[in-house]
């Protein structure tokens, strides 16, 4: 079965383990975790992870039911790249004198980047966009000398006009006052 | 105001409010503050001292297998928590409601490598259905609370608590705590309505049904729901090894045991049904062999409280997410009065077959070498105990033979490792079994490898006085290995022939009468004995060492592919 890129968007309480209690899913079938993303998102209390993994769509649906059977996961998916919007954020730092000779004005137009700062011995843009436009600017950048480059994980969200978490714990909420 | 108490007698109080009556367990420096508490009994708690934290947990796993209520193991830090991983792992793969309470370091020397400290948390996680570290005593009865509710509800399993010695140590009052909500996990969920009548529908037009009992029947206590649905719709039931009991061995519907080393007519008839009716089971792959040749004609209905068994090992047409005793009752007026008296009659043929080609042999106990048969010898044992006593067994050919020739009459008596397979289980399990059931007779099957793994708790058995029957069927070999070298290695028996004490002198030693059965001729009456005798006893009984599992489905065969002898594949009509 051919293998693709999925996200995998976990809601969580928030606790401590549950980093360790999702990547042991991962690791025990040997599975490499491209990106990670964890943060709270739009419901008080719950934590997001938003990971991206290449692997064949039998064995995520699998990882996804075993990451929402532990006890303080709340929700699960996995998704494609067409079913959710999503980003990364990179930063470049460059030698300010590298920079100092070269259009910076058209380097940020042409890629959609900004300069997030000039100092006298580095310049650093960010660019947000998918992984592919990121490594176009890097690939740009490259000739100037890039002294550090980082490029964080993914950070989606879905296209459905439903919000399947906030249903569920609406649901577990009526559960609660049975 | 209530007055502050130190944060052991809140463990405590909050083992006794949530039903705790005994414990296993094994002090040591990080958790001294609990034993001190312990010491004075204040409600009651009963503590029984294994002489190993593996023994400790098999215990409690063979308490909580036998009572359905949740064991209890309590540790020290480092060394003793790490002595319960594969008892932990153990109860996971076999769904046993355990609360293992481990000491922990203080909290500032967390971390640093302390005397004793190990990461518990981090270590136990992959086992574990839930953990916690807790460091305050403020956060034990919530904590205790939460273990005990989320041990044994949905699918039960092991709950590790982690208490650092600043919560045992330290002051606060104790809150008596109602029972959690927790809202990531649904313990209960609804068999939903339109899938029940599905279901009923499939059953109803089925002309070749078959039902896979697992240990979810028990779980949930769906005994009865499942003998009225088989009695009513005329199914017939087969057994996974832990589904064993939940229906008696000579209930008309009962067609036998699955998997590698289960009976013909449920295996055989598995690549024949029309509709598999899969009951609190997961499809391990003992009971499936070759997925890819498993049961193609059938459409599959597969009952479970974990939603993360659907689909993972055989694709099912329908899901019925709840325990088994809601889905059974549920169903139960929709299926129709069914009648399938020939398709019944085709598992006869196959258990006839078996009865003649296998078993005659076995139960014959004698051996044309040297030495008895384990079918014939277990038999025997059942019979003297009017096949009413709870069957603990070891892991290995003593585990096969004995599940396979045990008879049941009551639920809940078979208690045996399944999933993890672990050797050194049945000792220390019987024991807890006995705890916990002590009205009934626990009697244990076990080899002579595996019981030298724990043997150390008959030191138990004789702190306790614990009645358990030790069987040790002994053939000098690790006789499941050799078997497999024998049919697949040929005959390069590498490490497997055991150079072993005089059991009968080992178990004098503790104080446990005990007998050695050297020939056929001596067997009768020392099973009599051993039934006569008041409390434990070792009957080490001289097995030929060539005796050998059968009918057995070897790896990568599908289910029907079955070797009725070392050379001769079953080859049915």
């Amino acid at each position: 079965m051919e293998e693709q890129l999925f996200t995998i968007a976990v809601y969580t309480e928030n606790r401590v383990t549950l980093l360790h209690q999702i990547s042991m899913i991962f690791s025990r079938r040997c599975l490499n975790i491209d990106s990670m993303t964890v943060s709270a998102c739009s419901i008080e209390g719950v934590h997001k992870f938003t990971i991206t993994c290449r692997s064949t769509r039998p064995m995520m649906e699998h990882v996804v039911k075993q990451i929402e059977k532990r006890v303080d996961v709340i929700k699960a998916f996995v998704l494609t790249d067409d079913e959710i919007l999503f980003q990364e954020v990179a930063l470049y730092k460059v030698p300010t004198e590298n920079v100092v000779n070269t259009d910076i004005e058209e380097i940020v137009r042409k890629h959609g980047a900004r300069v997030l700062e000039i100092h006298p011995e580095y310049t650093v843009f960010e660019k947000t966009g998918h992984t592919d436009e990121i490594k176009e600017l890097y690939e740009h950048l490259k000739p100037l000398g890039i002294r550090q480059f980082v490029r964080s994980g993914r950070i989606a969200v879905t296209r459905s006009s439903r919000e399947f978490v906030d249903e569920f714990l609406e649901k577990r909420s009526a559960d609660r006052d049975k | 105001m209530e007055e502050k108490i130190t944060g052991s007698e809140i463990l405590i109080r909050a083992l006794a409010d949530n039903g705790v009556e005994c414990m296993f367990g094994y002090p040591g420096g990080q958790i001294m503050p609990v034993y001190d508490k312990i010491f004075e009994n204040p409600y009651g708690l009963r503590h029984y001292l294994a002489r190993h934290e593996q023994g400790a947990i098999h215990a409690a796993e063979g308490y909580a297998r036998a009572t359905g209520r949740t064991g209890v193991v309590i540790t020290t830090s480092g060394p003793g928590a790490m002595n319960l991983l594969t008892g932990l792992a153990d109860a996971l793969m076999d769904s046993t409601p355990l609360v293992a309470i481990s000491g922990q370091v203080g909290c500032g020397m967390l971390g640093k490598d302390a005397f004793q400290e190990s990461d518990v948390i981090s270590s136990v996680l992959p086992v574990t259905k839930w953990a916690l570290q807790v460091r305050r005593p403020e956060d034990i009865a919530p904590a205790i609370s939460r273990a005990f509710y989320i041990a044994n509800s949905g699918r039960p399993g092991p709950v590790v608590i982690d208490l650092a010695r600043d919560a045992q140590i330290g002051m606060a009052v104790y809150e008596k705590q109602s029972q959690p909500f927790i809202r990531s996990y649904d313990s209960d969920p609804q068999p939903e309505k339109e899938t029940i009548e599905k279901a009923a529908r499939l059953i109803n037009e089925s002309q070749r049904p078959l039902v896979l009992a697992g240990h979810g029947v028990m779980i949930s206590g769906a005994e009865k729901n499942l003998a009225e649905l088989a009695e009513k719709a005329d199914l017939p039931v087969g057994c996974t090894m832990l589904g064993l009991s939940a229906l008696p061995s000579d209930h008309p519907q009962y067609v036998g045991m699955l998997g590698m080393h289960g009976n013909l007519g449920p295996n055989i008839n598995t690549n024949r049904a029309d509709l598999i009716v899969a009951v609190g089971m997961r499809f391990d792959d003992r009971v499936t062999g070759d997925v890819k040749k498993y049961a193609p004609d059938a459409r599959i209905i597969h009952i479970d409280i974990d939603a993360s068994e659907f689909d993972k090992m055989i694709k099912c047409d329908l899901h019925v997410h709840s325990d088994a005793g809601k889905a059974l009752a549920a169903l139960l007026p929709l299926v129709e009065t069914g009648s399938h008296k020939e398709w019944r009659a085709s598992f006869d043929q196959h258990r006839r077959v078996e009865e003649d080609r296998v078993m005659a042999r076995e139960l014959g106990c004698a051996s044309e070498k040297r030495g008895m048969l384990m079918g014939g010898v277990i038999r025997k044992v059942c019979e003297a105990f009017g096949n009413d006593a709870v069957i603990v067994t070891d892991v290995g050919q003593n585990q096969m033979f004995a599940v396979k020739y045990s008879r049941f009459t009551r639920t809940r008596s078979l208690i045996s490792s399944g999933g993890l397979g672990t050797m050194g289980y049945g000792l220390p399990a019987a024991i807890g079994a006995k705890i916990g059931v002590p009205d009934r007779t626990v009697v244990l099957f076990c080899g002579d490898g595996g019981l030298q793994m724990t043997i150390e708790e008959l030191g138990m058995i004789m702190e306790y006085n614990v009645g358990v029957k030790i069987v040790l069927l002994n053939n000098n070999f690790l006789g499941n290995v050799r078997q497999w070298q024998h049919l697949f290695y040929k005959g390069r028996y590498s490490c497997t022939p055991m150079v072993n004490p005089d059991f009968r002198m080992l178990a004098g030693a503790y104080g446990i009468e005990a007998s050695d059965v050297a020939d056929i001729s001596q067997l009768d009456a020392a099973i009599a004995e051993m039934r006569d005798s008041r409390g434990a006893y070792l009957l080490n009984v001289n097995i030929d060492e060539t005796d050998m599992v059968f009918p057995m489905t070897p790896g990568g065969n599908g289910v029907d592919e079955i070797l009725l002898n070392e050379s001769e594949y079953y080859k049915p009509v």
